[in-house]
């Protein structure tokens, strides 16, 4: 589905941020991208549907590079959600509508409407659809622009960091929304994520990003404590709660003191 | 995940059925403006004589009043205030800037520019007095529009030519129009300062605007250029729903961002040139009126364009009939009565809470 090969990325005139990406994911997978702040997550993301354009190395989707794609292909494959999404005075039915917008010509038809109503009604959207965007929680937008992705009916879904700026109820919300689409679906989802207990409960497939090298690809065993220490430099501890892997920083807890699962 | 059968689109088709009334309202309100200000003048006529005049059926003082005075004004006012209105709306959508309008990217002052120097340096302008006073007129309208027009253009250029150097950062190229209509300011103020006090005159009387030196043949180009930018604005009203969410996402539906920005800045500086050179510099009403309807349409712009049209079509034809009217004889440029009527309005739109900042 999706493949990336020595990837590098630089900004203008900054240092190199992507160095050397590697990865390789199929359809029906959510895989969680890991790695502190500035390690190229969101540029690495941004790179995958061209955003911005890598400057070495392959992203191909389906087999295709992503650079002879239009920009309506790419729009086609797969659907990007912004971190910060921009709110604007459109109602909730118009910005759903506008995931049908890389496959319109000039207007929305018949099937259009239809697809819009679906992914309303798949995220329980129905009784906000025509209230204004800007009206509304950032649990509630979160879901729109989820809502508006799957509009787009990709292949792909791209996430930076859904779950930011959530309360606990809205993370959880958003996170098994996306795992749940990407199995129903047989879509591959890549989210830009930071709460790694969140990332353990509901992605099956993990990639730390360090340094712009990736460091640990694979499922969740490449979690381990030695990993979190090189990557986000913190001592942590990987305990077993109601029989899943659960990450406890250390960072405070005296010496000598041991927490024990429950 | 169940999938329940949903209604398709049902009320959402009905909460659309209301921006079209909406629009239909303001259509035929811009109609009985039109109608008011064809009848209301130095000499009032009645509503009655004033329909049949309109359809060809009036005789003698009336048909000359309506037919060779009134009716050119008010459509020139119309073409005008739909054009300056839906590429204001549109300048401020691609630059995500409410305060944007054709006057941000420097064509005022390109266009002041160039007809201060058709009148100064190349003598296109003149003053005669008659009965009723010094008059200040240009005695050649067309050395004047075209040099307004190469000096909106080519300011419009510069600002298109930084903004592909620039990566159509919204920010810059405000800045960037900022700068240069300075620049065109500056070069205006030396011109003027070499210059005699009859061109002076008649430069500052160009820069007020006035609605009612157009002849036919210069309201259909000016009703040409409003015509095309309105299919290309619409075409690309999807577009510009897109790019409200921020630049990255409308890239990811699928919008060319840099191309929709730069072409549409192109079109919307192309067609205020067109109306500034042929009427003078008639401020507020490109900045006022998108504000005004966003209240009742949203930012859907497939609406937006549309209903900025009729609201600047309403202002124009209201400023001018009142510029008319006020102190009748004396008609009082349009563009300080634009700017008188508008500041208000626009206060009250800020303070009411209904400018939003995307």
């Amino acid at each position: 589905m999706i493949k990336a090969e020595h990837v590098r990325y630089a900004y203008r005139g900054a240092k190199e941020v992507l160095k050397d990406l590697n990865m390789s994911e199929s359809a029906g997978h959510c895989l969680a991208l890991l790695g502190n702040n500035g390690a190229g997550k969101s540029t690495f993301l941004k790179c995958i549907n061209r955003i911005l354009s890598r400057q070495g190395g392959v992203i191909s989707v389906s087999e295709q590079d992503v650079k002879a794609l239009s920009r309506g292909e790419i729009a086609r494959t797969m659907a990007y959600v912004e971190q910060h999404t921009g709110v604007s005075r459109l109602t909730v039915y118009d910005t759903v509508l506008l995931g049908r917008k890389p496959h319109m010509r000039f207007g929305p038809g018949r099937e259009d409407y239809r697809i819009v109503d679906e992914a309303i009604a798949r995220l329980s959207l129905q009784e906000f659809q025509l209230r204004y965007v800007d009206e509304l929680s950032g649990g509630e937008l979160q879901k729109v622009v989820l809502a508006r992705a799957l509009a787009q009916q990709p292949k792909v879904l791209l996430l930076d960091e859904p779950t930011a700026s959530l309360d606990l109820y809205n993370q959880h919300e958003v996170m098994r929304n996306v795992s749940e689409i990407a199995k129903a679906d047989r879509l591959l989802a890549v989210v830009v994520i930071h709460d790694l207990n969140l990332a353990l409960q509901y992605c099956d497939r993990f990639m730390l990003i360090h340094d712009g090298f990736t460091y640990r690809y694979g499922d969740a065993s490449v979690i381990t404590e030695e990993s979190i220490r090189e990557v986000y430099r913190v001592p942590a501890s990987i305990l077993t709660v109601k029989g899943r892997p659960f990450v406890v920083v250390d960072t405070g807890i005296a010496e000598g003191e041991e927490i024990h699962g429950a | 995940m169940d999938r329940e059968p949903v209604l398709s689109g049902k009320e959402y088709r009905s909460f659309i059925r209301e921006k079209k009334l909406f629009l239909l309202g303001l259509a035929l309100a811009t109609v009985a403006v039109f109608i008011l200000s064809i009848a209301l003048g130095s000499s009032n006529l009645p509503l009655g004589k004033v329909l049949a005049a309109l359809a060809g059926r009036a005789e003698g003082k009336e048909k000359i009043i309506v037919s060779n005075l009134r009716l050119p004004r008010s459509a020139t006012a119309v073409v005008v205030g739909v054009g300056l209105g839906i590429v204001g709306c549109v300048m401020q959508g691609v630059l995500r800037n409410p305060l944007a309008s054709s006057g941000t990217v420097g064509v005022s002052q390109g266009a002041s520019f160039g007809a201060a120097f058709a009148i100064i340096v190349l003598g296109g302008g003149a003053m005669s007095s008659n009965t009723a006073g010094a008059t200040l007129s240009v005695i050649n309208p067309a050395l004047v529009s075209t040099c307004a027009f190469l000096g909106a253009i080519s300011c419009t250029v510069v600002v298109v030519i930084l903004a592909q150097l620039s990566r159509s950062n919204p920010g810059t190229l405000i800045l960037a129009g900022v700068a240069l209509s300075n620049l065109f300011g500056a070069a205006t103020t030396l011109m003027q300062y070499f210059a005699d006090d009859v061109k002076v005159a008649a430069v500052v009387y160009w820069t007020f605007g006035n609605l009612g030196s157009t002849f036919w043949k210069d309201i259909a180009i000016m009703a040409a250029a409003v015509v095309i930018a309105l299919v290309f604005f619409w075409l690309n009203s999807w577009n510009y729903n897109a790019m409200q969410s921020g630049e990255d996402t409308a890239k990811g539906l699928g919008v060319n961002t840099r191309q929709i920005t730069i072409w549409s800045m192109a079109v919307g500086a192309l067609t205020a040139a067109v109306i500034v050179s042929f009427i003078g510099i008639i401020n507020f009403v490109g900045l006022i009126a998108p504000h005004l309807v966003r209240r009742f349409v949203g930012t859907d712009y497939r609406y937006l364009i549309p209903a900025s049209g009729l609201a600047g079509a309403c202002l124009l034809l209201l400023s001018d009939t009142f510029a008319r009217i006020v102190v009748a004889p004396i008609v009082l440029p349009v563009g300080a009565i634009t700017s008188a009527l508008g500041a208000p309005l626009f206060l009250w739109i800020v303070f009411k809470g209904g400018i939003r900042r995307k």
